[in-house]
């Protein structure tokens, strides 16, 4: 965590938000949290099932870069997926009957939390495997640079997956080809169980692009306006065909890894010392306040976004399983 | 005393190439490490070195002369002043073609595996020939290699569709490292035929990502054994994405390169995947014989939607056969060419594999055994019906390739006949594979280790009860 650039106490450095941009951040990470919150109790119920990866804490980062993402910009991360969805425009509903394994779900319950697409919200997926995004995302970049369509392929993967060989050889080509592509490593601090520092030998992500010439940028993963500042500064970087960039934003995950996560790695004062000082969604709610946005108004937004949330969960339950017959389908084109 | 200077190979496969020009002429004196001349393959062009030192008393084999065979003498260097007879001079002999009627000694003697007998996959015109379907009668027909014929495909899918482009290791300025990219760059540019760092992993997982885009990359490996640095994204990425994501992303690449044994080098270059891969739902796997079906299944493979593994074989890279002079010649995926027909037993195979069947149907024929012999081309989707309805026929069924037993082709093969064919069966299906083993290095041990034609033609004789 960077604590110099955290919160609003040196908020002079921070690019500010219009009110209009805090509402519209506030409201995109609130949906995300409900909605991870939701799929937590959905989980819990036995609704979702396998693997589910939660995005708690973390929302600021594909808001903050959604924000700065023009129409046709492309997202592409792994397996802690249900936020950038969110973030990429994909109706709540679909994601979550997704993670219900049912009919109505973005892959027709045949990808689950880790693999969904949207072709129509240039969504890329949701990829199980660490590490994978790093080179399909420079392959969305590289079909943009082929077409001079100007679009910039927005790529997301963990500081895990930053000690995957095949993210280097993304770097490589992507530099060497001067692809537009911005990778985000959205450092949470925990490759599961695993501590930076005990996997890490540079534990400052910005610099991984080093070798291959990639400006990189250490931010505050916390603070949306950052993110969103920085975000600009790469995309446009990208855009005039300057090749790649990288943004390491320090953030951090409230929940496990994953449901089945024993927690004994780190501590529970760890855990809500970040909550206190540095939530995400908390430091817009306190300067939305600060410029006169009433209580009132905030918890309306929040009824609204918990109503969309239980509207998404109410249809992921009512939805069907798949039709047997889908097993048989989409296989090959 | 005289020494012969000796055709080079350039190659563990080369068996011919052109001698293109002499740098010296006779008289010259030459030292050991002088350029002498130049000699050329479809594959590479290679400087011809001195290693002795004297004066270039003759030279046997003019310059511009086409197939002269690996060893064949090309020049005669004596020491200063020696006396060189032409008499003393060997005659060169010009190499033979494929198809060539005559085999040389060597291959009459035993036909090796490793330097392949001069007969191309596709079977030789005989009267049990049945024409392939897929041309049209009176259709002119072109000879070229496989080599060409992939180029040639490449290239016209190229024209047709500018989302096509080609990606991999030395595919541009090296002209590729078998050749089968040879003038791609200059027609289409830098754009359109990419070179790549050595980075497998990397370069799979940017293809798969373009064609999510919506481009349809050609992905090269130099060889499909560094394809499993990448068989994650092939697998993971490529295979499984239109399933995972409902049906809304398509993957339309394609992975080729040369795959199996070459020929003397050894256990990490010579693995042969089709197994491997034509197990994984959500690929198309093909694995051609001859150039005709190289060019007319790589078009169809270009323009399919689905992650196509095309399996190629170096050896097969230079093997000459008969294309149909189509302007547009594509062929279905997934259908098996019936190669020779017969009623005595049935004979399946594909890619290299092929040569081993078909020269046993020849050496099975001499004793009056009517061979019918199957080329699969397509692995997955494989198509069953044309091998069951041969074995309905002939009761009988030996299943042929060059990767390992367990778990391979053959068993699959199998599998499917005892499955849908039983009650027709006159005897077990057998099976000749390669040996489960790495491949040695050895000429006499790799040798060994693949199968052979006398491996086959013993097979067939064993489910027909004959010996």
């Amino acid at each position: 965590m960077v604590e110099k650039s955290g919160g609003a106490t040196n908020a002079p450095t921070v690019p500010p938000f219009t009110r209009e941009q805090d509402l519209t951040a506030f409201r995109e990470m609130l949906l995300i949290r409900r909605f991870e919150e939701k799929a937590g109790q959905l989980y819990g119920m036995g609704v979702v099932g396998g693997f589910c990866h939660l995005y708690i804490g973390q929302e600021a980062v594909v808001v903050g870069v959604k924000m700065a993402a023009q129409d046709g910009d492309q997202f592409t991360t792994s397996y802690r997926d249900h936020g950038h969805m969110l973030a990429s425009g994909m109706d709540p509903k679909g994601v979550m009957a997704e993670l219900a394994g049912k009919r109505g779900g973005y892959s027709k319950g045949k990808g689950g939390s880790m693999h969904m697409f949207s072709r129509e919200k240039n969504f890329y997926g949701g990829h199980g495997i660490v590490g994978a995004p790093a080179p399909i995302g420079a392959g969305v970049a590289f079909a943009n640079a082929y077409r001079g369509d100007g679009r910039v392929s927005l790529t997301f993967f963990g500081e895990g997956a930053s000690n995957q060989g095949q993210v280097y050889e993304a770097f490589n080509m992507a530099a060497l080809w001067k692809l537009p592509v911005v990778f985000i490593v959205e450092n949470n601090r925990y490759a599961m169980g695993t501590e930076i520092s005990r996997a890490s030998a540079q534990i400052d992500f910005s610099k991984r692009g080093d070798a291959f010439a990639i400006p990189g940028k250490q931010i505050d993963g916390m603070d949306v306006r950052i993110v969103k500042a920085a975000a600009d500064e790469a995309i446009d970087w990208c855009r005039k065909g300057n090749g790649p960039y990288l943004i390491e934003a320090q953030t951090y995950r409230y929940r496990g890894h994953s449901m089945s996560d024993p927690a004994k790695y780190r501590s529970k004062e760890e855990v809500q010392k970040m909550r206190e000082e540095h939530d995400p969604i908390e430091q817009v709610r306190a300067r939305l306040i600060a410029n006169g946005v009433s209580e009132d108004e905030l918890k309306k937004i929040d009824a609204n976004v918990r109503k969309t949330v239980s509207e998404a969960a109410d249809f992921a339950m009512a939805d069907k399983e798949p039709d047997p017959s889908e097993l048989w389908t989409d296989v090959l084109a | 005393m005289t020494v012969n200077v000796l055709m080079p190979a350039l190659s563990p496969t080369m068996e011919q190439g052109k001698l293109a020009k002499w740098l010296k002429s006779e008289g010259d004196a030459v030292k050991a490490g002088d350029v002498i001349a130049e000699i050329e393959t479809d594959k590479a062009t290679m400087e011809v070195e001195a290693v002795d030192e004297g004066v270039l008393a003759r030279i046997l084999v003019p310059g511009g002369t086409e197939n002269v065979a690996v060893n064949t003498p090309i020049a005669v260097i004596a020491e200063e002043g020696e006396e060189v007879s032409d008499a003393a001079a060997p005659a060169p002999a010009p190499a033979q073609g494929d198809g060539a009627a005559a085999p040389s000694k060597a291959e009459a003697e035993t036909i090796a595996p490793q330097s392949p007998a001069p007969v191309s996959a596709v079977s030789p015109p005989s009267a049990a020939q049945k024409a392939a379907p897929e041309v049209p009668e009176g259709t002119a027909m072109v000879s070229m290699t496989m080599r060409e014929a992939l180029r040639d495909a490449m290239a016209e899918e190229m024209r047709r569709d500018p989302t096509v482009f080609v990606i991999g290791e030395e595919v541009a300025e090296y002209q590729g490292a078998y050749k089968v990219t040879q003038g791609l760059l200059q027609e289409f540019g830098a754009k359109r035929v990419v070179d790549t760092p050595i980075t497998e992993y990397g370069f799979a997982g940017v293809g798969v990502g373009a064609a999510f885009a919506g481009l349809r990359p050609i992905v090269e490996f130099m060889t499909f054994n560094f394809s499993m640095q990448a068989i994650d994204h092939i697998v993971n990425s490529a295979a499984k994405t239109l399933y995972m994501s409902g049906g809304q992303i398509r993957c339309p690449i394609v992975f080729r390169g040369p795959n199996g044994a070459a020929a003397r080098v050894a256990a990490q270059h010579s693995q042969d995947y089709t197994a491997w891969y034509s197990q994984v739902p959500g690929l198309i796997v093909i694995s051609p014989s001859n150039a005709s079906d190289a060019k007319g299944l790589l078009k169809a493979a270009i323009r399919n939607d689905n992650p196509v593994v095309f399996l190629e074989n170096e050896i097969l890279y230079g093997k000459t056969s008969e294309v149909p002079a189509l302007e547009d010649f594509v062929l279905p995926i997934g259908k098996a060419r019936i190669a020779r027909l017969g009623k005595d037993v049935t004979l399946v195979s594909f890619s290299i594999g092929m040569t081993y069947a078909l020269h046993a149907a020849e050496e099975l024929a001499k004793e009056g055994i009517e061979v019918e012999v199957i080329d699969l081309r397509t692995l997955r989707p494989m198509d069953t019906a044309t091998i069951i309805e041969s074995v309905k026929k002939t009761g009988r069924c030996v299943a042929i390739e060059e990767g390992w037993p367990q778990c391979g082709v053959s068993a699959e093969i199998a599998m499917r006949v005892q499955q849908e064919a039983f009650d027709y069966l006159d005897a077990p299906v057998l099976r000749v594979t390669g040996k489960d083993t790495p491949m040695p290095y050895a000429a006499n041990l790799e040798k060994l280790a693949l199968p052979s034609v006398s491996e086959v033609v013993a097979a067939a004789k064993a489910v027909l009860y004959r010996s």
